[in-house]
Parts: C-alpha cells; sequence; structure tokens
C-alpha cells in the first residue's frame, strides 16, 4: 500500500514501498499545502509568482494549475498591499498563506504584520481572530548580498500574538506548516532557501494528510551527554555535522531543534542543560538581541543555570551587513568548524 | 403630500400641541423628495439620483442615530476633560451625516472598516453606547473589554477602528475579496481621511482592487485637515475622488444625509454588479480638533467652524428638512433628544461605575483557541497566565 499523490510521483522515490519517502523541503511545503488547500476550502495562496510562475523558488508548483485563479492569486509587487489584503481576508473567514518572496520584503509590509494581524485578537479581546499563515525563505542564501540575506527570526520572534516557525528538514516543513495552515493565529513561516532542495526520509506517517507537528515544542534530534547545541532551521543541521565530529573526540553533543521561536519551548531546553551542563546556540542571524540572546537569558533566570559549569555561549552570524564576495560572504554565516571551536572553548578543552 | 394640520389642535389652551403617537399618523407627512446636490463623477456616465425620498420613519431613525452619536461625542469631550478618559479620543461630532448615511443605504450584512475616527460608526454597525463609552473609560464593560480603547472596538462585520493611518484600506479591500471569494454579494465599505489619502498602500489597494473586481468602496472623508495640514498643503491633488485614477468616482456631499445615503446605494449597486470598486469623496467637516489634545483652531479659524455649525450642521438640516414638511414636529424631535439624553448619562454612568477589568484579564487573548500558557511578567518570578 504505498502512498502515492498526484504531485508527489515526481518528487520522490521510494525506497522502501511501506516505509520511508525521500522528499526534499520544498516538496514538502508543496504537498503540505496541497494538502491543506484541499481539505479547507477557505485555504487560499497568494504572493508574487506563485500562480502561473509556479513560485519564485518553485514551492508552489503545480498548484495553479490545480485550484486556478481563485484560489492561487498573483499579486503586483505590492507587499504592503497584499499582506494587508491577506489580513482582511483572514478578519473575513478565510485562511490566507500570504507568501513573502523573501522576508527581507517583508520590511515593506510589516506594520501589516505586526499592528493588523498580530496584535487584533488581543485588542479586540477575542472576538477578532486572524487565521493567517505568512511564509518565505528567511535568512542568509548564497551571493544575493546584503539587501536580501536578513535573517528575522528575532525581529518578529520579538513580538506577542505572533507564532514564529523555522523548520529545518522536510518533516519540520510539513508538520510545522500543516500545523501553521490549521492553527487560528497569525503564524510566521521562515523557510530556509538553501535547504529547499536537500531530501529527508520521511516515513509513512509523517506522509499522512493530517501529520501535524505542534507549534511551540522543540525536538532532541541527537542525544548527548556533554553539551547541548541549541538551533533553529539550517544551522540545525551544521549542530549534526559538528556533533559528528566531535563524537570522535569523545564529546557527545545534544542537538535540540527549536522548530519554533515563539512561543520559546524553554523547557525542552532547560532539561537538556540540566542534563549536559553546557550550553552552545547556533543561528545564522545577527548576534545583538537574536535568538541565541534570549535563549540564554531564559537560562539565565531559570532552574538551569545552577546546572551550568560554564557560561552559556552564542554562535551568531557575524555582526556586519553581508558582503557579496564568497570568501567574505563564508566568513559571515556560523560554520561547522566555529560550532566546534565554541564547544571546545566552552567544555574548556 | 402635505396634510392640514388637525382640527383638534384648537382644543388645546394657548395652541401648544400635544404630540400623541396615534395623532401623529395622521398629523404628519408620510414621506417626501427632497432635492440633493448633484455628484461630481469621474469616469461615470451616470451618478446617483439628485432626488432622495425620505419616509418620516427613516427620517426619525436617521436623526435619532445622529443626535445620538453627536450627544455621545460631546459626552466622551466632557469624560476626556474630567481625566475619566485617557489617551487618544478622536471625535466625530459634523461628520454624522456620513456614518449614518452609509449605514442607511448598505445592509447589516455588508462589512465596513474605518480609521481612528471611529466612535460613530462602531454606534452605526450596532455597539451601544454604554459600551462604546465604558471602553474609552477602560472598563470591563466596554464593547472590547477595555483591552482597546477608542481606536479598537469590533462588531459584527464591523472591524475597527484602526490606528495606523491608511492601514485599514489594504483591510478593507481584504475583506472584500473574502466577500467575492464567498460569493455572498456583500461589499465592503473602507473608509479613510484626506491625511491619509497620499498613504502609498492606498494605491495599492486601488490597483488590486481594480484589477480583481473586488466590491469595495473606498471612502475618502475629507474634513478638509489632516490634523493640522489642510488638504492644499499635504495633497498636490485634492480631487479624492479622482485619484483612484482608473477607478470612477464621485463627489458627495457629506452633510447631507439623504446625499450620502442615495450616493453609497449607487456605490453598492454598482460593486454587487461586479464592476469592481467605486471611490467616493465626502465632504464633510469635523467641530472638534484632530483629537482631544488638539484645540482644533490654531490651523483654522472659529469663524469657520461657527458658519459650518450655523449654515451646515447635518442634524439641523435634517430638523429643518422634516420641520419645514411636516414630517414631524419641534415638541417630537425634543421629546426625541430628551430620551437620548437619557441613553448617554446612562452610558456615562455606566461608563464611569463600571468596574475596570481583573488583572486576571491582563495576558488573555494573545492567542486564539489555544490551552492556556504562561506569560512571562515584569520579572522572572512573576508568571502570569494567558487564556484565550
Amino acid at each position: 500500500e504505498c502512498r502515492l499523490g498526484g504531485s508527489a510521483k515526481r518528487s520522490y522515490s521510494i525506497t522502501s514501498c511501506a516505509s520511508v519517502f525521500q522528499v526534499n523541503v520544498r516538496d514538502a511545503l508543496n504537498q503540505a499545502m496541497d494538502e491543506e488547500l484541499e481539505r479547507d476550502e477557505r485555504v487560499f495562496l497568494l504572493g508574487e509568482e506563485v500562480a502561473q510562475y509556479d513560485g519564485a523558488y518553485k514551492v508552489s508548483r503545480g498548484l495553479w494549475k490545480k485550484y486556478g485563479d481563485k484560489r492561487i492569486i498573483d499579486t503586483p509587487i505590492t507587499e504592503m498591499g497584499f499582506a494587508g489584503i491577506a489580513v482582511g481576508a483572514a478578519f473575513a473567514g478565510l485562511r490566507p498563506i500570504c507568501e513573502f518572496m523573501t522576508w527581507n520584503f517583508s520590511m515593506q509590509a510589516i506594520d501589516q504584520v505586526i499592528n493588523s494581524a498580530a496584535k487584533t485578537y488581543y485588542m479586540s479581546a477575542g472576538f477578532q481572530t486572524v487565521p493567517i499563515v505568512f511564509r518565505g525563505p528567511n535568512g542568509s542564501s548564497a551571493g544575493v548580498a546584503a539587501q536580501h540575506s536578513q535573517c528575522f527570526a528575532a525581529w518578529y520572534g520579538h513580538c506577542p500574538g505572533l507564532k514564529v516557525v523555522s523548520p529545518w528538514n522536510s518533516e519540520d516543513a510539513r508538520g510545522l506548516l500543516k500545523a501553521a495552515i490549521r492553527d487560528d493565529n497569525p503564524v510566521v513561516f521562515l523557510e530556509n532557501e538553501m535547504m529547499y532542495g536537500v531530501p529527508f526520509e520521511l516515513s509513512e506517517e509523517m506522509m499522512h494528510k493530517d501529520f501535524v507537528i505542534p507549534i511551540g515544542k522543540a525536538k532532541v534530534e541527537r542525544q548527548g551527554t556533554h553539551i547541548t547545541l541549541v538551533s533553529h532551521s539550517r544551522c540545525v543541521g551544521f549542530c549534526l555535522d559538528a556533533a559528528a565530529v566531535l563524537a570522535k573526540e569523545g564529546v557527545e553533543c545534544e542537538v535540540v531543534n527549536l522548530r519554533t521561536i515563539r512561543p520559546l519551548d524553554v523547557d525542552t531546553i532547560e532539561a537538556s542543560v540540566m542534563k549536559t551542563g553546557n550550553l552552545v546556540t547556533v543561528e545564522g542571524g545577527w548576534p545583538q538581541y537574536g535568538v541565541g540572546a534570549e535563549i540564554c537569558a531564559r537560562i539565565m533566570e531559570g532552574p538551569a543555570f545552577n546546572y551550568l559549569d560554564a557560561p552559556a555561549v552564542r554562535v551568531t552570524g557575524v555582526d556586519i551587513p553581508m558582503p557579496y564576495a564568497k570568501i567574505l560572504e563564508d566568513h559571515s554565516v556560523p560554520q561547522i568548524k566555529d560550532i566546534i571551536f565554541s564547544v571546545k572553548k566552552v567544555l574548556n578543552m | 403630500v402635505q396634510n392640514p394640520p388637525s382640527p383638534l389642535l384648537s382644543l388645546w389652551p394657548g395652541g401648544t400641541r400635544m404630540v400623541v403617537s396615534a395623532r401623529s399618523f395622521a398629523d404628519f407627512t408620510p414621506q417626501a423628495s427632497f432635492p440633493i446636490k448633484k455628484c461630481d463623477l469621474h469616469r461615470l456616465e451616470e451618478g446617483p439620483s439628485d432626488e432622495a425620498l425620505l419616509t418620516r420613519e427613516q427620517g426619525l431613525q436617521y436623526y435619532r442615530t445622529m443626535q445620538t452619536v453627536r450627544r455621545m461625542e460631546l459626552k466622551a469631550d466632557q469624560l476626556y476633560k474630567q481625566k475619566i478618559i485617557r489617551g487618544f479620543c478622536h471625535l466625530y461630532d459634523g461628520q454624522e451625516a456620513c456614518a449614518m448615511g452609509i449605514e442607511a443605504g448598505i445592509n447589516p450584512t455588508d462589512h465596513l472598516i474605518t480609521a481612528y475616527r471611529a466612535h460613530g460608526y462602531t454606534f452605526t454597525r450596532g455597539v451601544a453606547v454604554r459600551e462604546i463609552l465604558a471602553e474609552l473609560t477602560g472598563r470591563r464593560g466596554g464593547v472590547a473589554k477595555g483591552k482597546g480603547g477608542s481606536m479598537h472596538m469590533y462588531a459584527k462585520n464591523f472591524y475597527g477602528g484602526n490606528g495606523i493611518v491608511g492601514a485599514q484600506v489594504p483591510l478593507g479591500a481584504g475583506v472584500a475579496l473574502a466577500c467575492q471569494y464567498q460569493g455572498n454579494n456583500q461589499v465592503c465599505v473602507t473608509l479613510y481621511g484626506d491625511g491619509a489619502a497620499n498613504q502609498g498602500q492606498i494605491f495599492e489597494s486601488f490597483n488590486m482592487a481594480a484589477l480583481w473586481k473586488l466590491p469595495c468602496i473606498f471612502i475618502c472623508e475629507n474634513n478638509k485637515f489632516g490634523m493640522g495640514t489642510s488638504v492644499e498643503r499635504s495633497s498636490a491633488s485634492t480631487d479624492y475622488y479622482k485619484r483612484g485614477d482608473y477607478i470612477p468616482g464621485l463627489k458627495v456631499d457629506g452633510m447631507d444625509v439623504l446625499c450620502v445615503r442615495e450616493a453609497i446605494r449607487f456605490a453598492a449597486d454598482y460593486c454587487r454588479a461586479g464592476k469592481g470598486p467605486i471611490v467616493m469623496e465626502l465632504e464633510t467637516y469635523r467641530y472638534h480638533g484632530h483629537s482631544m489634545s488638539d484645540p482644533g483652531v490654531s490651523y483654522r479659524t472659529r469663524e469657520e467652524i461657527q458658519e459650518v455649525r450655523t449654515k451646515n450642521d447635518p442634524i439641523s438640516m435634517l430638523k429643518e428638512r422634516m420641520l419645514s414638511n411636516n414630517m414631524s414636529s419641534v415638541e417630537e424631535l425634543k421629546e426625541i433628544d430628551l430620551e437620548i439624553r437619557k441613553v448617554i448619562e446612562d452610558a456615562a454612568q455606566y461608563a464611569i461605575s463600571d468596574p475596570e477589568p481583573s488583572l486576571d484579564e491582563l495576558c488573555n487573548h494573545i492567542y486564539a483557541r489555544d490551552p492556556p500558557m504562561e506569560v512571562r511578567g515584569t520579572n522572572p518570578w512573576v508568571k502570569l497566565k494567558s487564556v484565550s
């Protein structure tokens, strides 16, 4: 009983009929949207090039052909306008998915995301819900330079009323996007362009059309005893790679994949730190007032502080606008060697 | 059609009349037709009718509603000066014909969104005066439980109350998109001021609304001043009804409730016929300054304000029309005034005496339909709870 969906045929091969599917992150997002569009007719997608172009990064490939103009809408290049329109549609009973071609362009529309979407349920004392998902690629890419490389996890993670989600792999992408679309609250969904083409194994259970991952719950991707690495999005992969290298030297890292930036799963992080006694956070964004800064502050303020054998430390992007030249760009983002170096420093190795 | 005065009049000493409802029907003119100002048109061959039919019932309803808004706003002014209302308070007195005329010309199932000068619309869209005043005084009986305040009041098919200038316009276009999507033949009235009319996101909304033929009525309430800046000083083009460019528009006398009503009926018919959006400019005037912190006389003269009050007041104009056509009497309208005064007084009493929200309310309504969660307080030891 192999489960094959229409678009799924093209995008993955079946390694073992009953157990696992190879699905890359792009296709995981695509299938999640397809299934949710089918499940609930109030769901629709709007954004630049999402329809006839199949998506700037092909994440919405095939959806316009299947669902048509009414549900997959190409917008003009007017973020503030179409984000506001999406929020208004959510006010009036629809469930929009509003795509920003990259999260950098969301700055044009950030007032609608924060003041019109995030705060409305509170301001109306629970009268007006805003069931909207804003999604798009976030953070650095490759060679796109300063204006197209910013990470917005900290900016949106700062604001009450929003849920902010940052998937790493295909399982995350699929389960969290479905959860986000089904959530009655405004969700900021931060994808990563460099991850779109990366394949991961999905189990049959994960391929089920009602597979959702709870928003607000982190996942321990790798058990460890000596140090906790907390990360989100693409950097989770780097942490796992660093952990593999460190394991050869007898250091066992526990890798926590945040999955959700807001609400932050402090309990999982604390439990891990209380077990290992050491903490390094890893993120692609800038250090000042960032995700890692928040995690360190929370650890300081909570029970896990007493279990720390050394100060918690952050690995982040370099505190500069992203340069273009490859050698400079490579040195602007955290690399595996930076994680290994920081772990060894913390462990005083 | 004019009925002759009742012969019973002569029975009352001193020529005074007692108004008894059974007598009213026989006594008063049931309806009359009034000529109204012709609208300036943009990209339209025809506009609304230049004549409006007003029934006695409608007249009394419009009078009652506008007078209620007027009195409510003046009461808010009083409460603000007593420091019982705080923060922002943008009053609507002078502009009543806009809110009333619009409501008279659309259905309750249609949608409406406006900016921060919203108390009038909050009332016409169905929220009781006491809930509006209690929201202004920040009490738990307020329409938003005291958590929203002046600019954030909501009701069925009424999306506020919006504090960010111009942001409500794309929102309104989005509501219209939902109407089109759901195929329910409803329209969304999307209001903004002359100050907001230059906002880029409004032109973005015009573009998409026209492109997709959204059933959106864009309405510019032009009260001649964006805060302290006159339209001449803010806008290269003050023909706000033409600013939709490719979108047809009409310019309406916003002080005449009948003019507004006929115009909105015309506009709603246009949208419901699937022709796309339409732009309306309502020429109106606010007696108060921009907000309670603006006396409103540094950028305009007291003489100007007084002239509008005497020559162009929307409530006076309606009253004039009804009286001179025997559709009501001075006594009847006075009685209505007294009823309204009582409603406002009771509402104000309620707004002053209702308790403030409980501190337990502080963190509620962060997320909808979620299990209760913990919220960070001012320090790490304060653990607050949020329920949906």
